[in-house]
């Protein structure tokens, strides 16, 4: 196992609730700095949820609470003097679904920056180039940075919002099936872009494409009915699982 | 649940099952053909050989279309690669036992040298490791497996005593050197059928168990 990293993320005996509904039980375990750890699972395992749980998403949906332990670089991301707003700027969030803001391209990226007090031109300028750069998509845009967001394709609309996570410098990325709505070649594209994120950012990925989070990931977790049955070296995980279950899903033997 | 690719999966199985019967077919006859002299039988086995050589093929290319339309992971992955590897040993054993025929056609031609004890019990054991590699891989027996493995030490102490008797019916008369070289050519092919047998064997643990154990000394 090339488990070298040091630890970014801990997480112990944390359950989750909806309700009255416990959708994660005891969900313990570590996530390594500048790798890329993939969620996988049948729909409904609580991968989502868990992956929210890490920036508290969460927070927003009535009734739900969670209990135990999310620490990020040793400290409580629960705890009282969690500022969320500060948390969620450490901790980026790309979805399924692209969702750029209704702005020009250059607004999307540069909105983090100025809601945060950013005013100066040169500054905006050179995050966003950067930001762009960073999520593979500058080429393709940098003549029309003031064209709506909503001209771009689905795949360049997807880093684009990559992009907006990366302006305001966040060290996490969670990522909640973020090639799932597009198609092979702008899939390849997120793929080696993720690849190359790794060096920098630490990434938490969910997705159904078994595949998928075996070429990007290093590390892979396996959830089944609220519970991480599995947690090892994607390599592992994909030529010899410990836990029949996760042999019976990695296969599609399940059902 | 029953999926599409157990069915590809049964499929490669059972043609890697006749591939099997056929080499072992191909060894036993090659045995009879160099002990009873018989040229027709040796050159029967020799023509034969092709077949096995398409099989290879034909398995090579099920192997290859699973792996792109499938995707296999976990034990499906390990299937299709031991399958990758034990394939080829096959079809070099058939080739070994093509390689006695050929010698059995040569020795054919020459005086018949006095039997010497250690060949065919050499060829019985190179036989049944063959043998018993196959059924571990239709079972997923991995003990099995592990048990063939320790039994090529055996072979080689054969072939070695082989050697040395064919040795000695050189020292005693010059012109037993042609035939005798021949025998030992075959004592060698039947110790490389063994390895072979060996090496399928190492796939089978790792099939099973998902662990190399090949070139480690901990077998």
């Amino acid at each position: 196992m090339k488990v070298t990293n040091p630890t970014k993320i801990t997480v112990k005996d944390f359950n989750f609730y909806y309700g009255t509904a416990k959708v994660l039980h005891g969900i313990t375990l570590d996530v390594p700095e500048r790798q890329v750890t993939a969620l996988i699972g049948p729909s409904g395992c609580g991968k989502s949820t868990f992956v929210r749980s890490i920036n508290r998403m969460n927070d927003i949906i009535p009734d739900a609470h969670g209990e135990g332990t999310v620490l990020i670089d040793g400290k409580n991301v629960y705890g009282k003097e969690t500022d969320v707003v500060e948390l969620r700027r450490r901790v980026g969030m790309v979805f399924q679904k692209s969702n750029p803001f209704p702005k020009s391209i250059y607004d999307n990226v540069a909105y983090g920056l100025r809601i945060n007090g950013t005013k100066n031109k040169r500054d905006l300028d050179e995050t966003v180039e950067k930001s762009l750069t960073r999520a593979a998509l500058w080429d393709e845009v940098k003549d029309r940075l003031h064209a709506s967001a909503f001209a771009l394709s689905g795949g360049q609309q997807q880093r684009l919002c990559i992009a907006r996570a990366l302006a305001i410098d966040p060290e996490i990325l969670l990522m909640d099936e973020p090639a799932s709505a597009l198609d092979p070649i702008a899939t390849t594209k997120i793929e080696e872009l993720i690849y190359e994120l790794k060096s920098n950012y630490t990434i938490v990925i969910v997705t159904h494409n078994m595949q998928q989070a075996a070429r990007v990931s290093d590390r892979t977790a396996f959830f089944m009915l609220g519970k991480l049955v599995e947690y090892g070296d994607t390599k592992t995980i994909f030529m010899n699982p410990r836990e029949k279950m996760t042999e019976d899903y990695v296969t599609g033997r399940f059902g | 649940m029953q999926r599409h690719f157990d069915r590809d999966i049964e499929e490669i199985k059972q043609l890697m099952l006749r591939m099997g019967g056929m080499v072992e077919q191909q060894m036993i006859e090659s045995v009879r053909a160099l002990m009873d002299r018989d040229t027709d039988l040796a050159q029967h086995v020799i023509d034969r050989d092709r077949d096995i050589d398409q099989m290879e093929l034909t398995i090579d290319q099920k192997t290859i279309e699973l792996m792109a339309t499938m995707q296999p992971a976990a034990s499906d992955l390990r299937f299709v690669a031991t399958i990758m590897k034990i394939t080829p040993e096959l079809e070099r054993i058939a080739d070994l036992a093509q390689d006695v025929c050929e010698r059995a056609i040569e020795l054919n031609r020459e005086p018949q040298l006095k039997p010497i004890s250690q060949l065919p019990l050499l060829a019985e054991n190179a036989q049944r490791m063959v043998r018993e590699a196959l059924d571990s891989f239709v079972r997923g027996d991995a003990e099995l497996a592990r048990s063939v493995i320790r039994r090529d030490d055996v072979v080689d102490q054969l072939t070695e005593d082989s050697f040395r008797s064919l040795l000695t019916y050189m020292l005693e008369n010059p012109r037993n050197i042609a035939s005798a070289i021949r025998l030992t050519f075959i004592g060698k092919y039947f110790e490389r059928m063994a390895d072979n047998a060996t090496n399928i064997c190492e796939m089978v643990v790792y099939l099973v168990e998902g662990k190399m154990i090949k070139h480690s000394p901990m077998q």
